[in-house]
């Protein structure tokens, strides 16, 4: 994993064909390119279903989004499962406004979306 | 301790740079807990400025970094609210950029401008004088709009 990808994404966990990926810090323009990729490099790794914890990122902008639909609509073409898991309140407040939390399969936990 | 809101208006210059971003998130999130916005106002309010300013350096100034952006914060003129300005330099925003796309059609490019409109009360787009635009947006303090 290269030096931008480490600096978003704080680990990828696999748990049973699962991969957890442990985002870190606000995701905005600053810095959603770079969280696109990394979503991607762990999309590559053919997981069966895809984890993201949101819980350390206080904040997340339209393009941080939008790197979510993105890769939404990748892993509904693969048959992959998407799960987006603890997002803070800013982060969920987001998702209400845009009414995409209806799109995404949301869970209040990491341990909730792996069950 | 809710510290006093300042007597004057905010002035803030910052570069086209994403790296600013979290600067003006920071200052727009003091003013508007210092006015007295509730929390889920204060969200709204940082994410519409935070959304303003990506519009500006995506569109306006085509991802340029070292572009100036001036950010006024003014809550001294209105009784029950703020008023922000965002003045750039850039190139004119297109009328059709100016409004949302249908809600039940969102794609990830017109985000920005939906979550604005959603979570402000006005947001208003000028010609600037000397070239590049002035967006304006007015957010009001809840209870403030319950009187109506």
């Amino acid at each position: 994993m290269d030096e931008s990808i480490r600096q978003c994404v704080k680990s990828v966990r696999w748990i049973s064909g699962s991969a957890v990926v442990d985002v870190q810090g606000d995701v905005d323009l600053s810095r959603s390119s770079e969280f696109q990729q990394s979503l991607l490099v762990v999309m590559d790794q053919k997981p069966e279903r895809i984890i993201v914890n949101l819980a350390e990122v206080p904040y997340m902008d339209s393009s941080g989004v939008a790197s979510l639909v993105k890769l939404l609509g990748r892993t509904k073409r693969q048959g992959v499962v998407l799960r987006l898991a603890a997002l803070t309140v800013r982060v969920r407040s987001i998702f209400e406004i845009t009414r995409l939390d209806d799109v995404f399969d949301i869970h209040a936990t990491v341990e909730e979306a792996l069950s | 301790m809710t510290k006093p809101p300042p007597d004057r208006p905010i002035r803030l210059r910052v570069f086209s740079s994403p790296t600013h971003l979290a600067v003006v998130r920071g200052a727009v999130d003091g003013l508007c807990r210092s006015i007295g916005f509730d929390e889920d106002c204060i969200t709204r309010v940082v994410m519409s400025v935070d959304e303003a300013l990506t519009n500006v350096i995506r569109h306006a100034y085509d991802g340029v970094a070292d572009q100036p952006i001036e950010i006024e914060l003014d809550w001294t003129k209105l009784p029950d609210g703020v008023r922000i300005s965002i003045r750039d330099c850039g190139r004119r925003v297109e009328r059709e950029h100016m409004t949302p796309p249908p809600r039940d059609n969102l794609q990830p490019g017109g985000l920005g401008l939906h979550i604005m409109t959603e979570c402000m009360d006005r947001i208003e787009y000028n010609p600037a004088e000397g070239g590049g635009t002035v967006l304006t947006m007015v957010k009001r303090l809840e209870q403030a709009r319950g009187r109506e």
